[in-house]
């Protein structure tokens, strides 16, 4: 597999330069409209109350409010909120990369009997819906004592991480030289050690973007959380906004400013993972 | 064989294993068995209160379901107008977009950038965002449709409109699908644009001719992902409007979810969640079965 790096792709499907112009501007429009909330989302952020929902709609606050960040942060226990949601995310995020990973190792590259067969299981649950498993789930996990604690949203992901992220890894695998596992196992390496060595640095952006995806699924996840946690000192971030939803519903600026600061994560790590995610989605696609 | 060779391959067949094996337990104890337990609960009155008290009930909660419950089937028309009208706008918007970006301009990576932000975001605070966006008097969206010269109207709190806002919540995250279409759009070889450009075809025909029916397959797939995700929206639907007003955006699963967790129903719950699966099962049937009339694979011409 070539690397596509970051770079435009220089088509040859636009053909004059006035089918270029008006693709160019369309483009342009679009993006504009995508981003339209967004900063709709920061102009509220900053305005004072009352400035909200004025009229006609003022873009840039008359005056700014900076304090409504730090404000938002104590209206609801907001780091406390943020800390539950990084202590479920980064188990669930190396659990899922190590299980797939392990997993997707073997469809694709080893022989064994039944492997096969167990493959096209993992693509069967594709189309099984969440809702089929959920309750006899959580009657489990509550059999087991774990409601109001975070295993039943951490230990999942350390057993297979998701079908998607096995078939994902495992085309991608199958793109490495079989050769340099050959070479590695003559130099007296095992299993183990050729995954770490040979096939994670060559999958790198493949496995950066299981990650990206799984951190930024597991922080936005709701239903989770609203099934299993209750005591709001456990509360993870989404929970804790639908919280602040509900007592303060008319604090919108204080409301954007809480969830603009929940956002930024999954924005700041997918912007550090971009290259190998655009490299990644252009490759298979994903439907989350 | 060798006595050595197959040693070899033992050994790898036991690494093999054990490297699945986390998947399998998980198969096995989260996958298969709550299956069979669901199934099971369905047949009965299972309730999250005093589970004691369960009894058998045979079909009778699928019964109930579909001819005793007129909130199945409200909500099952709610989800099916939502499904098919974001489906279709993913479709033709997606595509749209994934031509555009191949047109190859420069600039076009923060472009991208741009349209999958929305994919990342996804969850209680953008569905917060959209609330204060339709909020009806001096909302964005309103807004925005009365320097178009529209009246404004009710959004989240209207019957008529609150689909049809979640719709547009979804057309924004658009960009996600139009990244599978750009993917089969790349490896379309140039030279038969080229051929085509030759014979005179002009850039419209181009498009009907050859990169429409070269990007089938992926519209396939990204047709059966879309409605199987789409049909499962919740959380959005649980922050901004509650089902409401009265049950015009009662999605199925948001029904599904109260019926276990506020009315403690879980056996008539699992009724509806197999009922979900069937539904979502014949559908894909329906696409596969109808698949080898328009989509277009290479390998079939060989």
């Amino acid at each position: 597999m070539r690397a596509r790096t970051w770079e435009p792709v220089v088509g040859p499907r636009a053909t004059g330069p006035w089918a270029r112009r008006a693709s160019i501007a369309l483009l342009v429009a679009g993006a504009v409209a995508v981003l339209v909330p967004f900063a709709w989302m920061v102009s509220t952020s900053l305005k004072p109350e009352a400035e909200v929902f004025r009229q006609p709609i003022q873009w840039v606050p008359r005056t700014t409010r900076p304090e409504n960040y730090a404000e938002a942060t104590t209206l609801i226990p907001f780091w406390r909120y943020f800390l539950n949601s990084l202590i479920v995310a980064i188990p669930v995020v190396i659990g899922t990369v190590m299980s797939a990973a392990a997993a997707a190792y073997a469809f694709a590259r080893m022989r064994a009997r039944g492997l096969r067969v167990l493959f096209a299981l993992v693509l069967a649950t594709l189309l099984l819906p969440g809702e089929v498993t959920l309750l006899p789930s959580f009657l489990l996990f509550r059999e087991l004592g774990w409601v109001g604690s975070y295993l039943p949203l951490i230990v999942p992901s350390l057993l297979g991480g998701g079908a998607f992220n096995i078939f994902l890894l495992r085309q991608f695998f199958r793109t490495i030289p079989l050769a340099h596992d050959e070479a590695a196992r003559l130099e007296g390496h095992g299993f183990a050690s050729i995954i770490l060595r040979v096939v994670v640095p060559q999958a790198w952006p493949a496995i950066a973007l299981v990650a990206t995806f799984t951190f930024v699924e597991t922080w936005n996840d709701f239903l989770g959380p609203l099934l299993y946690i209750s005591d709001q000192d456990r509360y993870t971030l989404p929970l804790g906004l639908n919280f602040f939803k509900d007592i303060y519903n008319t604090q919108w600026a204080h409301l954007m400013a809480a969830s603009l600061l929940a956002l930024l994560p999954c924005l700041l790590v997918f912007f550090a993972a971009q290259r190998a995610f655009t490299e990644g989605v252009v490759l298979t696609g994903r439907k989350g | 064989m060798s006595r050595r060779q197959l040693t070899a391959t033992t050994g790898e067949a036991v690494a093999a294993y054990g490297l699945v094996s986390p998947w399998v337990i998980g198969f096995v104890g989260l996958t298969v068995g709550p299956m069979i337990a669901s199934l099971v609960l369905s047949l009965t009155d299972y309730g999250l209160v005093n589970p004691e008290d369960a009894s058998w009930v045979g079909l009778g909660n699928y019964a109930e379901a579909l001819t005793d419950d007129p909130l199945v089937w409200q909500s099952l028309k709610v989800t099916a107008y939502y499904v098919v009208l974001s489906v279709v706008f993913e479709l033709v918007v997606g595509l749209a977009l994934a031509v555009l970006l191949n047109v190859g301009v420069r600039g076009v990576g923060v472009l991208r950038t741009i349209y999958y932000l929305p994919a990342v975001v996804s969850g209680v605070a953008v569905s917060l965002l959209w609330l204060l966006i339709f909020q009806p008097s001096s909302g964005l969206a309103n807004a925005v449709l009365g320097l178009l010269g529209f009246d404004g109207v009710g959004w989240v709190y209207s019957t008529t409109w609150v689909v049809p806002a979640f719709v547009l919540m979804s057309v924004w995250g658009v960009g996600r699908a139009a990244f599978i279409y750009l993917a089969i759009l790349q490896r379309i070889p140039t030279n038969l644009y080229e051929v085509a450009s030759v014979d005179g075809v002009g850039s419209f025909g181009r498009f009907l001719r050859i990169t429409l029916p070269l990007a089938t397959p992926a519209i396939f797939l990204n047709l059966v992902l879309a409605v199987i995700g789409k049909f499962q929206i919740f959380t959005e639907a649980f922050v901004i409007s509650e089902g409401g007003p009265g049950t015009s955006s009662l999605f199925f699963v948001l029904y599904l979810y109260r019926v276990a967790f506020r009315y403690f129903e879980v056996g008539y719950a699992s009724a509806l969640a197999w009922l979900l699966f069937a539904v979502l099962l014949a559908l894909t049937a329906v696409a596969f079965r109808t698949s080898r009339h328009w989509v277009y694979y290479e390998a079939d011409r060989q």
